[in-house]
């Protein structure tokens, strides 16, 4: 799950980490009491989506910049108004952009140099694993493959924590002063606290600052947590923002299907990740492109096959269904009856192709073939794969 | 032989009286499999039954493996718990802890697999199918299954499966038993980002099995596991071996079901890894219904007979 920088800084600062003094807004009517509490000079305004490269992007009216510098708060207030309620499109959103429902107002800090920070787990050693380097403000990745010897990690040893040392090396290694280096070995165990209590998949500081007087500033903060740990946080679920995630994908997890939207025609529903997956990859092999990962789980009951079938024909580029069942320990004939009912129910006109094999296949394809529907049945993943790609084309 | 487990494998079950853990402790029964205890804490003294079987249930692993000299241990506990269940099978100091537990917290299995470190106990999963190593009766029974695989799937054999997928494991022993090529052990390791046993620990113990003459590696996208493996069977491995890599048409950025499908940088996608498995001579998989194939193709080229 992820969060939006606002929401990352309030945490930040909960933990004890200096970041520049801000307020959100989520109407215009919020604009004043938000610029109200903040000091009058240099002020930023910054879109507020769940996705990078937002200084960089446009917005769908044609203004420029989801992030913006303003010498005064009243400009603050008139570019604020131009982000609110428009859409913003970045290299991270697609051509279809985000809406920006929230925008934040921060003091503008002045920057001596940047740097960049983050935890999340290196899964080579099953560890957190701390990157930090002196290029901060740009991609990361480009970094890490043009100048590697300027990044810096630690590893931490969960049985005992972060230690003192550690701290002390990564700092000495960012080449800060001394006043620096006291305020940033207290922002990186900070960080780390936040790190492990909130069950963090990733934190991000893109740029960490130093500032002339020798602050260190966290100027962005980009949070994700562990889905599977968010039982045990309240306080963070109720951090999510709907708006931020596609409305299908939200349907679907109320089934207990995990669905992810992707740009094809040919709908998958798919029992199983790894099946998944590679059934949107033979669809690609023979010609054709996936318009959805879907992922029904083990069981794929009746119920959960309708909630599918109608997430599938939300999406209007659909001109295609790829059913691909592997019962294992179900039987293929209940799952066969299950898609029958669920054809019928949803009234579906598109192709379907149903490839089932497993326990009681026999059984499964006689369902299917006396439903009295148009079912095309493919003995293989490969021959039912070419049978649907063929079927849309 | 086999790895890991064989027929004679006594097994314990953590989790017996949820629906999920007696459904499959049941079918493991049905597969001949020595199940020999339950375990849930408060119903111990209370027997699990079915058909013929009478399974004695304790309250703690420590307990039932004393009593009825289980080595191997399943959990079918849920997420939240799930982790205390596996240390407790490590400090009861059974062989090996699977566990099928699928949204375990990360966190817990960072702390987990480091308690783990340097004692006897392996960890096969989380969020894993399991293990089975199929038997000499109809329909492959009188095996050792452990976990959530259809049983009857599997034919006694010589190849070696090993998954992070649950289905796709399927796909690959169901293509290869239709063919009537048979399995030593086939190991699904998890799809989650921390697992106890990896790619590479079941490939070599592939490679040390005798019995075991070619091996199927099945991967997907994110981590470097893959990778890894690929490696050590160009520098260590003569059997065949052939690969397939799940997730080549996935966005970065985004969670494939499995926790830990997910691309992060250029060196955790399908096709570095398919690029990898290629360097290190083994045969890839064009596509999912060529797993079999490709291995057969595999074996004909080193001149191994598989069944």
């Amino acid at each position: 799950m992820n969060i939006h920088e606002y929401q990352a800084k309030a945490l930040f600062e909960k933990y004890g980490m200096a970041v520049p003094k801000g307020a959100a807004a989520k109407s215009s009517a919020e604009f004043d009491a938000a610029l109200a509490s903040l000091p009058e000079g240099p002020t930023m305004v910054k879109s507020q989506i769940h996705a990078g490269g937002r200084g960089k992007g446009t917005f769908t009216n044609g203004f420029k910049g989801g992030v913006k510098f303003c010498k005064t708060k009243a400009e603050a207030k008139d570019l604020a108004g131009k982000m609110l309620g428009n859409t913003l499109v970045t290299v991270q959103t697609g051509p279809a952009g985000r809406k920006v429902q929230t925008v934040y107002f921060t003091v503008a800090s002045e920057i001596k140099k940047e740097y960049y920070l983050a935890i999340l787990l290196d899964r080579a050693t099953s560890r957190p694993v701390i990157v930090a380097s002196t290029e901060g403000g740009v991609e990361i990745e480009k970094v890490a493959h043009d100048t590697p010897e300027k990044i810096f990690k630690v590893f931490i040893d969960p049985a005992y924590g972060l230690a003192d040392y550690q701290v002390r090396e990564l700092i000495f290694k960012l080449g800060l002063n001394p006043a620096e280096q006291k305020n940033a070995g207290k922002l990186v165990r900070s960080l780390y606290n936040m790190f492990m209590d909130t069950d963090a998949a990733m934190v991000e500081i893109n740029p960490l600052i130093t500032t002339p007087t020798d602050e260190v500033l966290a100027l962005d903060a980009k949070v994700s947590f562990d889905d599977n740990a968010l039982y045990r946080h309240p306080e963070i679920v109720a951090l999510r923002d709907l708006n931020e995630e596609d409305s299908k994908e939200v349907e679907a997890s109320k089934f207990g299907l995990s669905y992810i939207a992707l740009d094809g025609n040919i709908a998958c529903l798919v029992n199983g990740a790894g099946l998944a997956m590679s059934t949107m990859d033979i669809i690609k092999h023979f010609g054709g492109s996936p318009a959805n990962f879907l992922d029904v789980g083990g069981g794929a009951s009746k119920d959960q096959v309708v909630a599918a079938f109608k997430i599938i024909l939300s999406d209007p580029n659909v001109k295609g269904i790829f059913v691909n069942i592997f019962g294992g320990i179900m039987d293929c004939n209940i799952i066969a009856t299950g898609i029958v009912d669920a054809v019928k129910e949803v009234g579906l006109k598109l192709p379907l192709v149903v490839r089932l094999e497993g326990n009681n296949v026999a059984a499964g394809k006689e369902t299917l073939k006396n439903s009295g529907l148009t079912i095309v049945s493919g003995d293989t993943m490969a021959d039912a794969a070419q049978k649907v790609v063929k079927l849309v084309a | 032989m086999s790895i890991l487990v064989n027929e004679k494998t006594k097994i314990l079950v953590q989790g017996i009286t949820g629906a999920f853990g007696a459904r499959h402790a049941q079918l493991s029964l049905d597969y001949g499999t020595q199940v020999v205890a339950g375990v849930t804490p408060g119903k111990g003294g209370q027997f699990f039954e079915h058909k013929q079987h009478k399974v004695p249930i304790f309250n703690s692993v420590a307990e039932a493996a004393a009593a009825t000299g289980a080595t191997v241990s399943v959990i079918f506990v849920p997420p939240p718990f799930a982790a205390d269940a596996i240390l407790e099978c490590t400090d009861a100091g059974l062989d090996l802890a699977v566990a099928i537990t699928e949204g375990i917290p990360v966190r817990d299995m960072v702390r987990v697999k480091r308690a783990m470190q340097g004692k006897k106990t392996r960890l096969i999963g989380p969020n894993c199918p399991g293990v089975v190593t199929p038997g000499t009766g109809p329909q492959s029974t009188g095996g050792c299954r452990i976990g959530i695989a259809p049983g009857y799937i599997h034919k006694k054999g010589h190849v070696g499966v090993v998954s992070r997928s649950g289905t796709l494991t399927y796909e690959a022993v169901w293509q290869l038993t239709s063919k009537g090529i048979g399995q030593s052990t086939c190991v699904g390791i998890g799809g989650d980002p921390v697992n106890g046993t990896s790619h590479l620990d079941v490939i070599k113990a592939f490679n040390d099995d005798p019995e075991t003459h070619g091996i199927i590696m099945i991967g997907e996208i994110g981590g470097t596991a893959e990778v890894e493996a690929a490696k050590w069977i160009k520098a260590n491995v003569k059997k065949p071996v052939a690969g397939f890599i799940a997730g080549a048409t996935a966005p970065a950025g985004r969670r494939m079901g499995h926790a830990g499908a997910i691309v992060g940088g250029s060196e955790d996608t399908a096709a570095a890894k398919i690029a990898a498995f290629q360097e290190a001579g083994i045969e890839v998989a064009v596509t999912p219904s060529d797993m079999a194939d490709a291995l057969i193709r595999a074996a004909k080229a080193r001149g191994v007979t598989l069944s």
